[in-house]
């Protein structure tokens, strides 16, 4: 899950990196006394979750508190790809004398942290690292031991700095590295990380990205950024459909029933598991399939939960036929999600037979499964039919070329 | 032969009281020559037994009442308790570690893997289903119960790899339609670090006598695809490798994660598109249903013994 800028910068803060005398705030008013309060030309920043802001206007300079606080009032107006701003961040214009970048990310090959860094901050790193290699140092990091200053002052000096400055620096970027491992973050950038015509160091601007899998573990620091269990914090924010998708899958513990994405097209889909459903809604689209959804079943859900999901599909403006489709189950059954396809088509007075225009689960429980289908008349087919056939099955059922 | 197992393998299973793990430790025991489940550990149930196998408190009292080494343990244990599991089954010095735990930090897979190299010691997962030698044995949930698992594997010439759990038993039972075997089959995991990669486990297979191809399931999202091709391209492998992607729509959806933990578009390299050109670069072949990778993997192999 992504943090916002003012939240970045708050977490390096409290972990003893410098910062500058920031303000969030989302309103005008406030944006005018932070600026009286910092008493010089300032910067007021857009806190959107997507790049690209400066080119949409989402940074403005500002010489006065009543020029900062109308900059506040236009920004906070101001959509960027689609995001509206969470706020605004007033920050005090910095006289800058050097720009670096520091940075922490997975190297999900050699499986260890590597820290990054250079003497070209402001700009895109891996654009650095293409037009300049040698101004980029790296250096990767044990996970058994707790980030080593001199690792941080090899991968500095890498790009030729040297003296005070990398004396100054070597600290930051080692305790960058240990925000990243505390907060199990997948990304801890400052850039850029300034030195200031007075010769001090500052974070002028930081990104961070925090684990999904660990949040349950990093509960106190989301708690004290304002950080609700409800904010998912992904590309785009959940459509109504897919909310209902996650109640659906929270009604009980068993099994997944649930991971749903909403889609505009006409082909309702009830299919699993995780490489499964990857593979299903790619083969619905190579046969010219229009995927209303995207969803998961897998770890055995209960009748109820399979019914949920099938229902939600079915209820979706807009949905002609479902789909129910996975690869060969081993733990799921096939009995169970079937009953649950059926119930849902009966309660909400569909006829099972034809609104479900195929009926693609192999594996276990298969036999008890088929009895069910064929008592309603369900289309179904085992293992000797190809998920793509399948997949192009119901395609031509829907678009009425197969009868 | 086969990689990572045969049937002489021991091993226990970490967690094994749960309601899963009792299901695995039944189909595992019931499964091809029967697994040597020798012990399952769950602290402060000692002295009890699941199907047979006598469960310990310790990793180090199933290794005493054992008598000896033991190989391999399957780690079925809660999120928030595996990484100290799979510390205690390799300060105890078992080699081979199935994670089956999905929805584990990464922080923690990666200090698991990096203890497990310093002891020698190799871990497949997490979230995955283990590894299977068709009749002879089977380590962790792969394939499911015994008579379901027979019926989609059968002992072969092809190595399968594969990043999802379900696929791996699809794309084998596919292979076992055509009258195509396998070697061993492994669920490597969907996860965005995993214990072995397919590159880390290409070795193995170069080194089996028995396997003859290499089939692979691969996702968009991580390095792991570009390692391989970069592994093909510098090692002159004796084994022609049939590869599927699935997610390809994923593509134009970047920052979102569908499928696994580790399926997220993040940058270009992350693409389906991508990597299924870096792949063909190397020579390797990419289906584009599961249903031709038969046909690829019988056209490959028969390409070998003609030349």
């Amino acid at each position: 899950m992504r943090f916002f800028e003012y939240e970045s910068r708050e977490i390096v803060k409290r972990e003893g990196i410098p910062v500058t005398d920031f303000g969030f705030v989302t309103s005008a008013d406030e944006a005018r006394e932070v600026a009286e309060r910092i008493g010089g030309p300032t910067v007021i920043k857009s806190q959107v979750l997507t790049g690209g802001r400066m080119k949409a206007g989402g940074v403005q300079f500002a010489d006065t508190p009543e020029e900062a606080a109308k900059h506040a009032e236009d920004i906070l107006k101001l959509e960027i790809n689609g995001h509206m701003p969470r706020g605004v961040l007033v920050d005090p214009k910095a006289a800058v004398k050097q720009e670096y970048y520091a940075g922490v990310v997975w190297d999900g090959i050699r499986k260890k942290p590597v820290m990054l860094f250079s003497d070209m901050g402001g700009i895109d790193i891996e654009e650095v690292a293409e037009k300049h290699p040698d101004h980029v140092g790296r250096g990767h990091l044990s996970n058994l031991m707790d980030p080593p200053e001199f690792r941080a002052k090899e991968v500095i000096a890498q790009t030729g700095v040297t003296g005070r400055q990398l004396q100054r620096l070597t600290p930051i970027l080692a305790q960058l590295a240990r925000v990243f491992v505390k907060y199990d973050m997948t990304l801890a950038e400052i850039n850029p990380l300034v030195e200031l015509e007075d010769g001090t160091f500052v974070a002028l601007d930081a990104h961070m990205d925090m684990e999904n899998e660990a949040r349950p573990r990093q509960k106190a620091i989301l708690k004290d950024l304002g950080v609700g269990d409800e904010e998912t914090r992904e590309a785009r924010e959940a459509t109504p459909f897919e909310i209902a998708g996650e109640e659906v899958d929270a009604m009980d513990h068993r099994g997944v029933a649930g991971n749903v994405t909403e889609f505009d097209g006409n082909l309702g889909l009830v299919i699993g598991a995780g490489g499964g459903s990857l593979t299903l809604f790619d083969a619905v689209r190579k046969y010219g399939g229009e995927p209303a959804n995207y969803c998961e079943i897998g770890g055995n859900p209960s009748v109820a939960k399979a019914c949920g999901l099938a229902k939600l599909v079915l209820s979706k403006p807009g949905v002609d036929k479902i789909a129910v489709m996975m690869s060969i189950v081993s733990n799921t059954r096939v009995d169970i999600v079937a009953r649950g396809v059926i119930k849902a088509c009966l309660e909400l007075g569909f006829d099972p037979a034809e609104k479900i225009a195929i009926f693609r689960i192999p594996g276990a429980w298969e036999d008890e499964g088929y009895k069910i289908l064929e008592k309603y008349g369900v289309e179904y087919c085992d293992r000797s039919v190809s998920m793509h056939e399948a997949a192009k099955r119901a395609v031509e059922k829907i678009q009425g070329v197969a009868a | 032969m086969s990689i990572l197992l045969n049937e002489n393998t021991t091993f226990i299973v970490q967690g094994i009281t749960g309601r899963e793990a009792v299901n695995l430790t039944k189909e595992c025991l019931e499964y091809g020559k029967g697994a040597k489940v020798v012990g399952g550990v769950t602290p402060g149930r000692k002295g009890r037994e699941v199907h047979g196998v006598p469960v310990f408190d310790t990793v180090a009292q199933a290794v005493e009442h054992h008598g000896g080494p033991i190989d391999g343990s399957v780690v079925t244990v809660p999120p928030a308790f595996t990484k100290d599991a799979v510390f205690e089954a390799i300060e105890n010095g078992i080699k081979l570690i199935v994670i089956v735990t999905e929805r584990i930090p990464r922080a923690d897979v990666a200090q698991m893997v990096e203890l497990a190299d310093r002891h020698g010691a190799r871990i497949i997962g997490p979230n995955c289903l283990g590894a299977i030698v068709p009749d002879v044995i089977k380590m962790g949930g792969i394939g499911g119960p015994a008579k379901d698992a027979a019926k989609a594997y059968s002992p072969g010439f092809v190595g399968v790899m594969s990043r999802s759990g379900g696929m791996t038993t699809e794309i084998s039972s596919t292979l076992t339609a055509a009258g195509l075997g396998q070697s061993t089959a492994v669920s490597i995991g969907g996860d965005a670090i995993i214990g072995s990669t397919y590159t880390e486990l290409m070795p193995l297979f170069e080194a089996d006598e028995e396997t003859q191809a290499i089939v692979i399931y691969t996702e968009p999202g991580g390095r792991m695809e570009a390692e391989l091709a970069n592994w093909v391209t510098e090692n002159n492998s004796r084994l022609p490798i049939v590869a599927f992607m699935a997610g390809k729509f994923m593509d134009e959806m970047p920052g979102m994660s569908f499928g696994h933990a580790g399926t997220i578009v993040e940058g270009k390299a992350d693409t389906a598109t991508e990597k299924i050109a870096r792949l063909r670069e190397a020579g390797i072949a990419v289906a584009e249903e599961i249903a031709e990778i038969p046909g690829l993997v019988k056209e490959l192999v028969g390409e070998k013994v003609a030349s």
